[in-house]
């Protein structure tokens, strides 16, 4: 490999363009960007193409039209939410401009009971929509097409009767003309109200009971029912909501125009319904927000006037609306189809792993990691009854605890643990053990946090998020998969979480990443703070204080090595390598009672997939072209527990060479002469004798002093 | 008349809604024969047969494409830009075939659009249809029309025949009308083709589990609809000699959908027939054809076909209740 594509390859291994894009997609406010752009490129489009097209008269003029069609537009979007659609927006609103006149300029009435009388009247209207659509539940399509006539041709029956009168009687109200032509700081006013219901709209969509129900119902009406939802009365008042909106609207035209012709409103359900869409709200119901409605209103009311100020009318305009409609409802479509295929498709992005020459530990070689036979005979301790004892512990009455698969704290008492019981149920995937100072048994679960268990069994919440990292996309403050833990005698509990980027069920495609994604945590019962002490670690797994209080000892599974974090004296704050290179991946690390530390491996490293690890354009491939149950995995089938001292010496190694009672060995435990085995994928518990350990060591002593 | 009567009274059992708008039907023929003076008289009856005549041809193309369970608003615009574009060829020299030609092939150029757009993009209906509606018409008033109208050129006699002449005494647009109703309802009844249009409306993954070629088949009655929509515009435009493309405007892709639905056609697909095709377009023929009579102006009409088409659809949705365990909000 020559040095460039060497020094790319580890510069990719630290940043990566590619993760930066799945993260971001996974973003919810990534979603209206498209739009957002499209918005911004027809602004820039057309200040380029029209001469004096940024100039305060015609921005002023843009925007007052942009009042009347941005409510147009919002009517749209709440009934798109909610799942359906509405088609008489366009009639609505001519209907709602000819009331205004009719009651403003020819019976005189104040303005103030214009505006309540023609909202009625635009609720009304909304009304019949939502009684058809919400009780009788016909197609909201064709429901609206039939009212959009009926009004229509009503409009038509009723206007000419009035339009004589409406032209030539003149109604004089400063509130009126404010309305229509007024500016607050130089924005038009109508413009300030839209903004004002928008932002309201946005509250009550966003951040409010029956906004959620309207998303409810319209992402997933059955889940909606189930929940107890009344869909017929929310889609009822969405349609009404919908109708004032449209009246709203039309009331501003009348204010501005103070006329009302027989092609007002024309066609523009097809342009509202054509914003909406291009703003992002999907027509499949359940998505979409204000600020989407206005970037789309504003998409089409500067492209729609920018072609009538270059002199594009008639068929082009027809086409190009009809085809812009076809690709954003095409984009819509197909993006949320496979949006999450693509994301998970780019999400796993491999680097560059080197782990350095593999140790020798074939049997009968001189090495130290040799294969053997010491666990092979491990005694069974609760066999079948315990699902993957991640983590084993046991307190000063010798009683065995671990985590299973079920989300249960099982306990194992007795002369030889034959009595199981189930001591607390957390739920998640309960993994790392330790017992604090008042005997309650803190538990690191994968998914959920970090835990806590009283002797009594009850079951109390330690800490569920840290700080996040800043300028990182993704959110990081929840904990995904706390892994183990370990207290300090100050009562400082330092905790690991392996991964940030996956969950516990996917756990080993971290591994195919090669990244550090992982960190340690320190959470202070004292201040109840929660604080990332190390990041970017490379799946942190077992900790361990050590004997003299002053470090931590943590391991890191991927890289194979051990290392330590001074968290008192001289080198506080500081890490060191332990082990560089080890045999296998570690996992958990306990105290030995000669004042030594236990590691349990979990699986050794094979020549092919360290090859692997060196290759990320492999396994990129592999990830994308090969069906996950077919992906080269690291070994998780034979692992052994090995014993090392403070300073990075390897004293013995313990073997299941047989693979048969204690393939994967996530965890040890030492107790009062007796090793306890777990494994994260066993059936048991085991232990073995150590004859030449302390009969009377037990851990909660080393920890926390003889009881007193 | 009689051949129809007797396929309704065979099953006189349980009232189809074909049935009951039949009942109506001839209820209003009856209360007008009665009370208008003239409206029974042959003259008046083949007038308005006539009359509904392009609104039945197009109906029987918007009965495949809803039996599919989908929905074609685009028809009208196909209907007028491709009948407009071959008197415009036609104008320019072109003698009728060739100019015919082109115009199916562009109809159906857009009835393929449609059909691939739904089909492979998976854009619902009602809105790929409302665009590509929009789309041809916007291309054709472009690029392929001079102007608003279109006539015919002068002496093609063999192009005003389609329109306006008779065979054995009776009207052209009768019997175009006739022998699409027939041949739609051959096809939909005997062959492999419609009975599987059937099978996609009534259950779209059944029917590919089954192994029916579901895409493909959208396409079919997309371009099929739009076939049907260029015979119509060509009869359309040789009655009245001329094609005027603002008919889009019009209401009358909506009267079409009201003479489907009214004839029993249910919206979800994978129902009816053309026979009720036919009897909801009677109603329509009566009921325009009375209220003209009468001198009702066209937006009273229209506001009466609306309440009648909204009744039709409460009792469409009363004897096919939506299903709320499987039913979502937005289908149409």
């Amino acid at each position: 490999m020559s040095v460039i594509s060497d020094t790319y390859l580890k510069l990719h291994a630290k940043w990566s363009l590619q993760r930066t894009v799945a993260e971001l997609l996974s973003k919810r406010w990534m979603e209206p960007a498209v739009p957002f752009i499209m918005m911004l490129g027809v602004i820039v489009f057309c200040a380029v193409a029209i001469p004096n097209y940024l100039t305060l008269d015609n921005l002023t003029d843009t925007s007052s039209q942009f009042a009347e069609f941005g409510f147009v537009v919002l009517a749209m979007t709440v009934v798109l939410v909610v799942g359906g659609i509405d088609l008489s927006v366009g009639a609505i609103f001519a209907m709602a401009d000819f009331i205004a006149l009719v009651l403003f300029n020819v019976y005189e009435l104040p303005i103030g009971l214009v505006v309540i009388l023609v909202l009625l009247s635009g609720g009304l209207l909304g009304a019949i929509n939502g009684f058809l659509i919400g009780y009788l539940k016909l197609g909201a399509f064709l429901t609206t097409l039939v009212t959009l006539i009926i009004i229509r041709a009503t409009f038509d029956l009723t206007a000419p009767t009035f339009a004589i009168d409406i032209a030539t009687s003149y109604n004089e109200s400063a509130a009126w003309e404010f309305l229509g032509e007024g500016t607050l700081w130089g924005i038009p006013a109508n413009v300030c109200i839209l903004m004002v219901i928008a932002v309201i709209g946005h509250a009550l969509l966003s951040r409010s009971r029956p906004g959620w129900h309207i998303a409810a119902i319209g992402s997933n009406r059955k889940a909606a029912r189930h929940a107890g939802i009344p869909i017929n009365r929310t889609i009822f008042w969405t349609y009404v909501l919908s109708g004032m909106l449209c009246s709203l609207g039309g009331l501003m035209y009348a204010a501005r125009l103070n006329s009302s012709a027989s092609n007002t409103g024309d066609g523009l359900e097809v342009m509202a319904l054509t914003a909406a869409v291009l703003g992002g709200v999907s027509l499949a119901g359940g998505k979409g927000s204000v600020g989407r409605a206005l970037i789309g209103a504003t998409t089409i009311l500067v492209l729609i006037n920018g072609l009538v100020r270059l002199g594009v009318t008639g068929g082009p305009t027809f086409a190009l609306e009809g085809l812009i409609m076809l690709v954003a409802v095409g984009i819509d479509v197909k993006w949320m189809k496979n949006k999450n295929k693509a994301i998970s498709k780019i999400y796993v992005v491999p680097a560059l792993l080197d782990l350095g020459e593999l140790p020798d530990a074939t049997e009968n070689s001189d090495s130290i990691y040799a294969q053997n036979d010491a666990l092979t005979n491990a005694e069974p301790i609760g066999l079948g009854k315990v699902d993957g004892p991640e983590d084993v512990i046991l307190d000063r009455q010798g009683r065995i605890y671990t985590g299973t698969r079920e989300g249960w704290i099982m306990r194992l008492s007795g002369e030889n643990f034959e009595d199981v019981e189930v001591f607390a149920r957390i739920g998640g995937r309960p993994l790392g053990l330790a017992f604090d100072r008042d005997e309650n048994l803190l538990v690191c679960v994968g998914g959920m946090g970090v835990y806590g268990v009283r002797p009594d069994g009850e079951v109390f919440k330690v800490t569920d998020e840290t700080n996040r990292t800043r300028w990182k996309i993704a959110d990081d403050s929840r904990l995904r998969l706390a892994d183990d833990l370990d207290i300090a005698p100050d009562g400082k509990i330092y905790f690991s979480e392996a991964t940030t980027r996956y969950e516990m069920h996917s756990w080993a495609m971290d591994g195919l990443e090669g990244r550090g994604n992982g960190r340690i945590i320190c959470h202070d019962p004292a201040t109840g703070q929660t604080r990332t002490l190390i990041r970017n670690l490379m799946f942190p797994n077992g900790i361990c204080l050590a004997h003299d209080g002053q470090s931590i000892f943590f391991a890191l599974t991927w890289i194979c090595q051990i290392k330590r974090y001074w968290i008192a004296g001289p080198k506080k704050g500081t890490v060191e390598t332990v082990i560089e290179n080890l045999p296998g991946n570690p996992d958990n690390i306990n105290r030995s009672s000669d004042g030594n530390y236990w590691l349990a491996m979990t699986g050794m490293r094979t020549p092919a997939y360290d090859l692997a690890m060196r290759m990320p354009g492999f396994r990129t491939r592999m990830v994308k072209r090969v069906p996950p149950d077919e992906w080269l995995y690291s070994n998780i089938n034979n692992g052994s527990v090995i014993k090392f001292t403070a300073e990075g010496e390897v004293l013995a190694s313990y073997w299941d060479k047989s693979a048969e009672n204690h393939p994967a060995i996530t965890s040890m435990r030492e107790h009062r002469g007796y090793l306890y085995l777990g494994g994260l994928m066993n059936n048991r518990i085991g232990r073995i004798p150590l004859p030449d350990a302390d009969p009377t060591w037990d851990s909660s002593d080393s920890y926390w002093g003889p009881k007193a | 008349m009689a051949g129809l009567l007797a396929g309704l009274l065979g099953r006189f059992g349980k009232p189809s809604q074909e049935l009951i708008v039949f009942a109506i039907a001839v209820a209003c023929f009856i209360f007008f024969a009665v009370s208008l003076q003239g409206f029974a008289s042959i003259g008046n009856i083949v007038a308005m047969l006539r009359s509904i005549a392009i609104l039945g041809i197009l109906s029987t193309g918007m009965a495949v494409v809803v039996i599919g369970r989908g929905l074609d608003l685009s028809q009208v615009s196909v209907m007028a830009i491709s009948a407009a574009w071959t008197l415009t060829l036609m104008n320019g020299g072109m003698t009728l075939f060739p100019a015919m030609a082109l115009g199916l092939l562009f109809a159906l150029a857009i009835g393929v659009l449609n059909g691939w757009i739904i089909a492979f993009i998976e854009i619902p209906p009602l809105f790929a249809t409302l665009a590509t509606g929009l789309v041809c018409f916007g291309v054709g008033r472009w690029l392929l029309i001079d102007s608003v109208h279109a006539y015919p050129p002068k002496g093609a006699d063999d192009f005003l025949f389609i329109g306006q002449g008779h065979l054995v005494g009776i009207p052209m647009p009768i019997i175009i009308f006739i022998v699409a109703a027939v041949f739609v309802h051959w096809m939909l009844s005997r062959t492999v083709v419609g009975r599987h249009i059937f099978g996609l409306g009534d259950n779209m993954l059944a029917a590919r589990l089954m192994g029916v070629a579901v895409r493909p088949l959208i396409i079919f009655s997309y371009a099929f609809s739009a076939f049907i929509a260029f015979i119509a515009g060509l009869t359309m435009a040789s009655s009245v000699a001329s094609m005027n493309t603002e008919v889009i405007n019009s209401t009358l892709v909506f009267d079409v959908l009201l003479v489907v639905v009214l004839g029993g056609i249910s919206l979800s697909g994978g129902r009816g027939s053309i026979v009720s095709v036919v009897v909801g377009a009677c109603l329509i023929g009566i009921l325009l054809n009375g209220m003209t009579i009468l001198n009702v102006n066209s937006d009273a009409q229209n506001i009466a076909k609306s309440v009648v088409l909204l009744a039709a659809i409460v009792i469409d949705r009363r004897l096919h209740p939506k299903d709320e365990e499987t039913d979502k909000q937005g289908d149409h």
